[in-house]
């Protein structure tokens, strides 16, 4: 687990389709805290990439690096570069809000807004001042995207807490992609959800992958196998320089190759549920 | 081999059943006498104010009538003797306390939740003075009043706004305090959502923090507002006048009174008419209060339509 194999690993970039985003010696600091250094990843388009790896390895950090919500967060710092469409997002001139526009986010526990299922899927396409020729048939697109519409056409108006965790969480992809992002971040989406959601949200993903770019943070490895087509896998471990833990990139590449073929022994003992 | 397995798990269950039993019956007067505890103490805060209610109404069941808010204040005449004039300035004084109270407690609440950087001395100093004004005598906020709201500073002279601004610095502490902890209570994750979706700080917060804040702004609100409708000290002080035969011409000229400053005059007259009086101009204020009250509940159940 040296910083030479990761640049290996990490510099198999996949055909010569330029990465609709790439993290160049990505790290990111809360305070003093080193949660994440020395991050290589590139994201190809329409591609479902998965971040694997134990906890506190820093992979959610690395999500919520990519478009800009570790802004929110006091003290946060990020070092290297993010770029999307070979743009790095953390120039001063580049606008937090216009990324997150482009790079929409489902997060681990669904959180629809306490409104109305149609304001739900509105309210992006509202807030970003979007032009929209029918507000009706955007909210029914998405819906219909997100697989959910035939549950709730009867129930526009009815608020979103009324539905199911699974049906909340397809809600709450139908509002990512109703600003029609191009990358879409899901940070667990799964984990709160029974097998049965979980299969369906699955299904969606692989669905969405003819028009979006998804990155995805699970614990579930068999998730990752199943719909991922690169597998990166983080670990943390101790600092020589510093003597703290820190979370690091270990091997990223197919996800056939990280599951069957890996390069590096933590890897294959993840992978094989030996340890984490 | 089997049996004897059997017989072993039927004395273990004997056995915790028993102790279950045996717990249950040791623990219980406890369990009950806290609970006979707990209602008491509802009981005398009921029980009391149920008997100062009744005590007024009692008193002055007599004056009970229309003329209470038909006829101005007379001391010649206290047998058709009302007080319209304390129940305009009084109307006009929350009107008043409302408009200023809201606006400046809420933005308050959102700069100090949302915004302040809690690191920087200034918005902790700001905090921790905020919860001290919440304990300061509202004698001390009529002289301040007097000083910079009548006199100099806003300079209004003794008119019903002055009032209102004393008693809204009175108050302004508890919307404050009450209407972050309302803030405080919507859950992060809805910022976090709205911010995913490409929202700015403003859209979040006005379209979905506040939105879930509100119904606990109005309780922080009534709560305010029925503190300042009883408040008499500082309304002396910055000139309501204790004996008004006309309505304030505005909030901004003319004499004024409130009901509790009428109360006050009429309850230190030695005529049994003014005590009556002083008995019906209670009931009067609190049935004030109660509309008052009742207007902000249900505001605040139309807007918890999405219970979280």
């Amino acid at each position: 687990m040296t910083s030479q194999t990761t640049t290996e690993t990490t510099s198999n970039t996949r055909g010569h389709v330029p990465p609709v985003m790439a993290a160049r010696e990505l790290g990111v600091y809360y305070g003093d805290f080193h949660a994440v250094s020395g991050v290589n990843l590139d994201f190809n388009r329409h591609e479902v990439t998965a971040l694997i790896g134990p906890s506190g390895c820093g992979k959610s950090t690395v999500l919520r690096s990519l478009n800009r919500m570790n802004d929110l967060i006091p003290k946060a710092r990020v070092e290297g570069e993010v770029t999307y469409h070979g743009q790095d997002i953390y120039q001063p001139k580049i606008d937090p809000i216009e990324v997150r526009r482009r790079i929409g986010m489902v997060f681990q526990k669904p959180n629809p807004f306490p409104k109305s299922i149609f304001d739900n899927v509105a309210y992006g396409p509202r807030v970003t001042k979007m032009k929209v020729d029918s507000m009706n048939d955007l909210v029914e697109q998405s819906l219909r995207r997100a697989a959910l519409w035939d549950e709730v056409k009867d129930n526009l108006k009815g608020s979103a807490f009324g539905l199911s965790g699974g049906q909340q969480q397809r809600l709450c992809i139908a509002r990512a992609i109703a600003t029609s992002p191009d990358v879409i971040l899901l940070d667990e989406p799964c984990s709160s959800l029974d097998p049965i959601a979980t299969a369906a949200i699955e299904d969606l993903m692989t669905d969405l992958k003819q028009e979006y770019t998804q990155i995805i943070v699970t614990h579930n490895m068999q998730q990752a196998a199943r719909i991922s087509d690169t597998t990166a896998f983080f670990t943390a471990g101790v600092d020589e320089e510093s003597g703290k833990r820190i979370g690091r990139l270990v091997e990223y590449n197919d996800t056939s190759s990280i599951f069957n073929n890996p390069a590096e022994k933590s890897t294959e003992d993840y992978v094989s549920g030996r340890f984490g | 081999m089997m049996s004897t397995r059997a017989e072993k798990a039927s004395t273990v269950a004997r056995d915790t059943t028993r102790r279950i039993a045996m717990g249950k019956r040791k623990g219980i007067w406890k369990e009950q006498l806290f609970k006979y505890v707990l209602i008491l103490c509802i009981v005398i805060a009921f029980v009391t104010l149920l008997a100062l209610i009744i005590h007024s109404a009692w008193l002055g069941r007599g004056r009970l009538d229309l003329n209470l808010i038909t006829q101005m204040p007379s001391t010649l005449n206290p047998e058709t003797s009302g007080m319209q004039s304390a129940l305009w300035g009084t109307v006009i004084l929350m009107v008043g306390v409302l408009v200023t109270v809201v606006p400046l407690g809420i933005s308050a609440a959102v700069y100090l939740e949302e915004y302040a950087d809690t690191e920087r001395w200034w918005n902790r100093f700001i905090e921790l003075n905020i919860q001290n004004l919440a304990a300061v005598p509202s004698i001390v906020f009529g002289i301040l009043g007097l000083a910079y709201v009548v006199r100099e500073g806003f300079a209004f002279g003794p008119v019903a706004y002055a009032g209102s601004l004393t008693l809204a610095m009175l108050v302004l502490p508890t919307v404050i305090l009450a209407s972050r902890e309302a803030l405080k209570a919507v859950p992060d994750s809805i910022r976090q959502a709205s911010y995913g979706m490409g929202a700015t700080k403003w859209q979040t917060v006005w379209h979905q923090v506040l939105p879930v804040a509100v119904p606990g702004m109005i309780t922080g609100t009534i709560l305010a507002m029925s503190r300042a409708i009883g408040e008499t000290a500082p309304l002396l002080l910055v000139g309501a006048t204790t004996f008004v035969t006309f309505n304030p011409d505005s909030a901004f000229a003319g004499a004024y009174t409130a009901i509790p400053v009428q109360i006050y005059q009429w309850a230190s007259r030695p005529q049994p008419e003014f005590r009556e009086l002083a008995a019906a101009g209670v009931i009067l204020l609190i049935v004030v209060l109660l509309i008052m009250n009742s207007a902000a509940i249900w505001l605040r159940n139309r807007y918890s339509r999405f219970d979280l």
